[in-house]
């Protein structure tokens, strides 16, 4: 069995924008190993969410090609399942049905089905919440039954897409050691979204840094830290404040090429770095780093 | 056997207190008090208005007490009341108007709706047309109404449904398009086909709205009834109304107005209850249940 999941082989992607074209993604050549948590960050509005669903296959790149197990990707599959920014969760439904939708739409609802079913919602923690509605249940939980509708499905790769966005600090955190300990013990292979380099570094196996928009894969560094992960030790931990500062230097890097080119992105970005990067005293701004 | 039994008995107890307990509640609050003398204020004004003070355009209006006299009388002056079978005939025939273009709307203005909202390529045929059409009063279709239909009564259900049929096409249209993408992204992405996409994530994504098209539906169609039985019918409350008038009987007429708010009242909440019961989920959203 081959290492690599999905490849994707010079990929691009135009949009039309008004009269003209706007080009998102630019041959983009990436691999999701399995069993690993592949992070992908890079400046908000860079093209990565586009990505998110070229793998998905809810979009059709304009160049390129895209393969899952050798094979193309020509459409939406359970094998690669989404977990959207916000929640998509059918408020109609109770988190016991929710979960069971996938296996219950495909005519594969076997008592097998509903007990793992069962011990996923029970996992996730909600088991004396599975007859209430999404809307009754908050938002950690309303992530935690979302993940348990997709793990239900065994799919190969497990999409996020910055899931943890709009979540209050705390939960956040909470949430964060709650998937990285469960990604670990399932051996799933995660492609993770985000802006938020701290939560970058402690959730990856491999972090790939894109470029700005239109994106294409800047930089791939592989983060050794042994697992289990504490976000308390990760602060501490040198390896990780030192992928911390190369990735902080070539994001940082990327927000000063697009100055010219796209200054919104760019303020974007830099307004949601500045305070991290003031934070590592290796680098201040106009001075990256090594 | 048992067991189930005591257990169902058990759950009506529990539903007993439900409402006993919600109804002391409700008996605390001030807001029952409040409406009784908003009541109470109203019929106070009307008394005084006619009667005592004999207001200029007041003096001739039928007053509180020869409407309430003749209403609950055994053999009312002006020939209808509680007691008189006329009265029942009079409220059934509307009602059986409004019951079957209510239906009939239902029945073909949600389906409509529905392909409106589903289909792009069938909402641009047919929706420019129906935005024409659906602002023409349905009064201004009477003359026609007659021609088409030989008779009064078919006419006056014509008249009844248009309203209702053009406000419940208008709003499930509306509620299918206000379904979330990625429902129908998570919906694919589970496996489910296009057509269990519409059922389970369409039509009750769309229900909301559908049960705010029907509330509309019900108060349309009970005013174009009116409207319709003044111009041409031979039975029913608007026809009672304005003989009412033609006769100089004018406690009548307020007995028809009266009877026609609480029949009103009555129709639009019994859709409210329905809609509340298939949507629990919806009640809980909007914090109306437990």
């Amino acid at each position: 069995m081959s290492q690599t999941l999905v490849e994707l082989r010079q990929v691009s992607k135009f949009y039309r924008d008004g009269i003209g074209i706007k080009q998102v993604v630019r041959d983009c050549t990436l691999d999701i190993e399995r069993g690993k948590l592949t992070v992908v960050i890079g400046p908000s509005g860079c093209g990565k969410s586009t990505l998110t669903r070229l793998i998905a296959g809810f979009e059709r790149p304009t160049s390129g090609t895209l393969m899952s197990e050798g094979r193309p990707i020509t459409g939406p599959h359970k094998d690669r399942l989404v977990l959207f920014q916000e929640s998509a969760l059918f408020p109609w439904m109770t988190t016991e049905q929710n979960v069971l939708y996938g296996p219950a739409a495909r005519g594969e609802a076997t008592p097998q089905a509903m007990q793992l079913a069962g011990s996923l919602i029970d996992r996730v923690g909600l088991t004396a919440f599975r007859r209430k509605y999404p809307t009754q249940l908050s938002g950690g939980m309303q992530r935690r039954a979302e993940l348990a509708r997709a793990l239900v499905n065994n799919p190969k790769l497990m999409i996020l897409d910055e899931p943890f966005r709009g979540l209050d600090a705390m939960t956040k955190s909470l949430m964060q050691e709650y998937f990285s300990g469960l990604f670990q013990e399932m051996q799933a292979t995660v492609l993770f979204v985000t802006t938020d380099i701290d939560e970058a570094i402690f959730l990856a196996d491999r972090l790939i840094i894109m470029t700005n928009a239109p994106t294409r894969v800047r930089k791939v560094i592989n983060v050794d830290i042994p697992h289990p992960r504490k976000l308390a030790d990760i602060v501490e931990n040198d390896s990780a404040n030192d992928v911390k500062i190369r990735a902080l230097s070539i994001l940082h890097e990327e927000a000063m090429r697009s100055f010219g080119g796209s200054a919104k992105a760019s303020a974007d970005f830099v307004q949601a770095y500045a305070a991290r990067i003031g934070r590592t005293d290796s680098m201040t701004p106009g001075n990256p780093a090594p | 056997m048992e067991m189930v039994a005591s257990g169902a008995i058990g759950r009506e107890d529990s539903r007993l207190a439900m409402i006993r307990r919600r109804l002391a509640l409700s008996l605390r609050s001030p807001a029952p008090y409040l409406a009784l003398l908003g009541f109470a204020l109203f019929l106070g004004f009307w008394h005084l208005a006619v009667e005592v003070w004999q207001l200029p355009r007041f003096r001739a209006m039928p007053s509180l007490g020869a409407v309430v006299g003749d209403w609950i009388s055994r053999d009312p002056i002006y020939g209808l009341s509680l007691f008189t079978p006329e009265y029942y005939a009079h409220i059934w025939a509307s009602l059986r108007r409004v019951l079957l273009a209510f239906a009939l709307a239902t029945a073909l203005g949600v389906p409509l709706g529905m392909a409106f909202g589903w289909s792009p390529a069938f909402r641009r045929y047919v929706f420019p047309l129906f935005e024409i059409l659906r602002p023409i009063p349905a009064l201004a279709w009477v003359p026609l109404a007659i021609v088409m239909f030989h008779g009064t009564e078919s006419s006056v259900r014509f008249i009844t449904f248009l309203p209702a049929f053009f406000a419940t096409a208008l709003n499930t249209m509306l509620g299918v398009s206000s379904i979330d993408e990625s429902y129908l992204r998570a919906a694919r992405c589970l496996g489910a086909s296009r057509w269990q996409t519409f059922r389970h994530v369409v039509v009750p994504g769309a229900m909301p709205f559908i049960f705010t098209g029907l509330q509309i539906s019900i108060g349309v169609a009970w005013f174009s009834l009116v409207a319709g039985e003044m111009l041409a019918g031979e039975f029913g409350l608007g026809y009672v109304i304005y003989t009412g008038y033609t006769l100089v009987t004018y406690p009548t007429i307020v007995i028809g107005m009266v009877t026609l708010g609480l029949v009103g009242y009555v129709s639009s909440a019994i859709i409210r209850l329905v809609g509340r019961r298939l949507m629990q989920w919806h009640a809980r959203n909007l914090g109306i249940e437990g």
